[in-house]
């Protein structure tokens, strides 16, 4: 019969100790894991200046002066592109000189690359996009990304006698550009806009509305008909900022929106058209006209919901065909719509279109071989490596006119079709670009309780205002301006 | 012999500790030096700030608002887990009817639930997080949860869940009870089992109940492991990253309502490029952390019971 009896606790005992060293030990190994994963060593960087980038003999066929047999590593965003456009260059560049490619394909581009490049070793090419990319400014104001200028003035693979800065779409260069110097290349042409199904609209009789107010009335006719009005990815609120910022600049005109860009005092509150576009969502909400439950749904939730039509519109970038293609059903008629007018006051025309040149290809200063990058990106702007990306993913390239006269994918050619229309109407955001941690954080998190009906407009208003002065006022973030 | 002994034990520890120190202490002493610079993560150069970092964390409502969060859990999960735990244990182990030539024995089918409930133990957490998000799937015909409420005709209690402000936080606080109740159920069983069955076996004599035995035998006789256990679950309440990071609106949402440290800190590392005023973070959920811990071993320390 064991003996039950108290004792005082007088020193430790064995077992007592080894049971503390136990709970110690919980203690310090997840607060010890935890700080040392934000530990890393400095330094590494010194290592590389005096190493030599492998260089080849220039000719027409090689202007940027790639050596043969030097390797090359790519890392390549994958998401809802894809990387196989960017294997099928690969290959391409390994026949020509007979290379190593080193290819990686991953969602993480930041987490991996952030300590090679503190490290000084960055790989080659980049294909920097995704919720975790890079932060682009902080790496050109540290001089670690190449100037592509070089690779503007190269000849291009379909023609040597134009230049690649002569085949690509103007605001693709802007866009490109910190300060003065072009170290971006944005491979694609994103279109956002309001994706609906042509079939659905076919069959229930109803027209793609022109205005704000159209909008709201065709939605109470597909409430009428069982079907929810819009959906969005409530995850990931940034997604309807896609429509709402870009209809906010439609109406009340770029110069307004430069001062929002800019982070202006009172840029949100003086905006008219803020009120206007802010007042159409509260009363969508008000009206239940997004699909329950949507505040919760993440990107591909929200688009399997729409290609199944459970509901008609959704705020989405050219991407989504590609994204959606295993879900979308057969003859559903991708289609988006350009940017609904407000009234007559509209500072902008109608089928005016948010078009940005998105996939931005950074190639690091600091790689083993950055011709190599350069020459990628090269065979990535000749016309059959751009007629590829199209058929592959169905989204546009910055070369311009290389999908004329082939037949294109439902939502590819509706996209296109809106951005022949637009001609130079195209609206171009950077708060988004510039300030991530403010539109989607903050703002997102106001956007998201708008559409749930918890926020009203006015506040809405203000408290974004109130996020954008913080931001405004807190020197630890880095500022940028744009004048057009 | 004598004399060579600690050269002996020198050599034999010497290349463990010196990997110990490079890989976990020095790190872990560099957080310190990185938390004062304004250290960008991208170069590798910086430059001294002194404690503005923490100046700023202080006065950052962001901070307090993860912390706030942290601390409901550290208030609610493990006493939950734990309390789960001992009930299930109880009930596999102690509780169940008598029977003949047993003292105690568990409920019928015990040996299966043991099982049962060690599963989620066994599931990487990622993967517990993408289950769940999608159990948790707002659509009241794919979202698992939902679809179950309105089969047995309890549509008006289905709910967007982690896109519900007021709901966000307590349905992932629900998922960390689920996937750690399973562990505290074999490590008090194993507990439990060491326990002499004489001492029940005289208390049954005496006329107790299951209820009297849970509280004046098994619980005492079981508190240390209690205990440690209470450290254990305090420390993944505060840092619940994985499945807030999987599983939340808008990382943190919807509207901050789910925010935690441990996330903030990630996302001023690797989203905002600010890696000395995330070394900060990681300082100050030291303190918060150390703290927890201290406090626990210190209060809830009790008279030793020698069996």
């Amino acid at each position: 019969m064991g003996s039950t009896s108290a004792q005082n606790n007088e020193g430790l005992g064995r077992r007592n100790l080894i049971k503390r060293s136990a709970a110690l030990g919980l203690i310090t190994v997840p607060t010890m894991g935890f700080l040392s994963a934000c530990a890393t060593g400095g330094g590494g960087e010194a290592d590389n200046k005096g190493t030599k980038k492998p260089e080849g003999e220039k000719s027409a066929k090689n202007p940027l002066g790639v050596k043969k047999g030097a390797p090359l590593e790519a890392f390549i965003f994958k998401g809802g592109l894809g990387d196989q456009y960017a294997i099928d260059a690969e290959a391409d560049y390994k026949a020509t000189y007979g290379a190593a490619v080193k290819h990686t394909g991953t969602q993480q581009v930041g987490p991996k690359l952030t300590p090679r490049f503190a490290g000084g070793n960055p790989p080659d090419v980049i294909d920097n996009s995704g919720a975790d990319h890079l932060d682009m400014n902080k790496l050109s104001t540290q001089g670690q990304l190449q100037d592509l200028g070089v690779l503007l003035d190269a000849a291009s693979m379909d023609d040597p006698a134009k230049k690649i800065r002569d085949t690509i779409h103007p605001s693709t260069l802007e866009k490109g550009m910190h300060g003065d110097v072009f170290d971006v290349l944005y491979y694609a042409f994103t279109i956002y806009g309001t994706w609906y199904s042509q079939k659905l609209f076919t069959d229930k009789g109803w027209a793609y509305p022109k205005t704000l107010d159209e909008m709201v009335a065709t939605c109470a006719e597909i409430k009428k008909a069982g079907v929810a009005p819009w959906t969005y990815a409530g995850k990931f609120p940034y997604y309807v900022h896609f429509n709402l910022f870009a209809q906010i600049a439609k109406i009340g005109g770029m110069p307004a929106w430069v001062e929002i860009d800019n982070l202006e005092p009172n840029a949100w509150v003086k905006n008219d058209a803020v009120k206007v576009v802010i007042e159409h969502y509260e009363e969508l909400a008000a009206k239940k006209y997004f699909l329950e439950g949507s505040q919760g749904l993440t990107h591909i939730q929200s688009q399997t919901a729409w290609t199944k039509g459970k509901a008609a519109f959704i705020p989405n970038g050219s991407w989504v065909e590609n994204e959606a293609a295993t879900t979308t059903p057969e003859g559903f008629g991708m289609a988006v719509g350009a940017l609904f007018d407000g009234g007559a006051g509209d500072k902008m025309p109608t089928a005016s279109l948010r078009a940005e040149p998105s996939e931005p290809f950074i190639v690091p200063t600091k790689g083993k071989n950055p011709a190599g990058g350069m020459e990628l990106l090269r065979i990535m702007l000749s016309k059959k490596h751009a007629q590829n990306f199209a058929t592959k993913v169905k989204s546009l390239t910055c070369v311009t006119g290389a999908t004329d006269g082939m037949t294109l994918s439902p939502g590819l050619a509706s996209a296109s079709k809106v951005f022949g229309e637009a001609g130079p109407n195209l609206i171009s955001l950077q708060l988004q670009e510039w300030y991530p941690a403010l539109t989607d954080e903050k703002l997102g998190g106001l956007t998201g309780q708008l559409l749930t009906g918890d926020l009203k407009a006015s506040d809405w208003i203000k408290k974004t205002q109130k996020y954008c002065d913080d931001v405004a006022r807190d020197s630890s973030v880095k500022k940028f301006k744009r004048t057009a | 012999m004598q004399h060579g002994k600690y050269r002996f034990i020198a050599g034999f520890l010497a290349l463990p500790l010196i990997i110990y120190a490079i890989f976990v202490i020095s790190p872990f002493i560099q957080a310190f030096q990185i938390s004062m610079t304004d250290w960008s993560g991208l170069v590798g150069t910086s430059k001294y700030v002194g404690l503005d970092n923490f100046e700023r964390l202080w006065n950052s409502d962001d901070f307090w608002n993860a912390l706030r969060h942290n601390i409901y859990m550290l208030a609610a999960i493990p006493v939950v887990t734990l309390a789960m735990g001992l009930f299930f244990a109880f009930m596999l182990n102690v509780g169940g009817r008598r029977r003949k030539n047993e003292v105690v024995g568990g409920v019928t089918g015990s040996k299966l639930y043991k099982l049962v409930f060690f599963f989620p133990q066994v599931i990487s957490i990622t993967i517990i997080a993408v289950i769940w998000f999608n159990i948790y799937n707002p659509d009241p015909q794919d979202g698992m949860l939902n679809s179950l409420l309105g089969a047995v005709g309890l549509d008006s209690l289905q709910n967007a869940w982690l896109g519900e402000k007021s709901l966000a936080l307590i349905c992932i606080s629900a998922v960390m009870v689920w996937s750690n109740v399973g562990f505290f159920v074999v490590l008090f069983s194993a507990a439990m089992a060491s326990i002499p069955r004489e001492i029940y076996e005289a208390s049954l004599l005496d006329g107790a109940n299951r209820i009297h035995t849970f509280f004046r035998i098994t619980l005492p006789l079981l508190w240390d492991t209690v205990q440690t256990g209470w450290v254990y679950m305090g420390i993944i309440a505060l840092d619940a990253f994985a499945l807030v990071q999987i599983m939340s609106v808008n990382m943190g949402g919807p509207d901050g309502a789910t925010d935690v440290m441990p996330l903030r800190l990630y996302q001023t590392a690797f989203r905002d490029s600010q890696f000395g005023y995330a070394s900060a973070m990681g300082v100050a959920m030291l303190v918060v952390t150390m703290t927890f811990a201290v406090l626990t071993m210190r209060f809830a320390r009790r008279e030793r019971i020698e069996f």
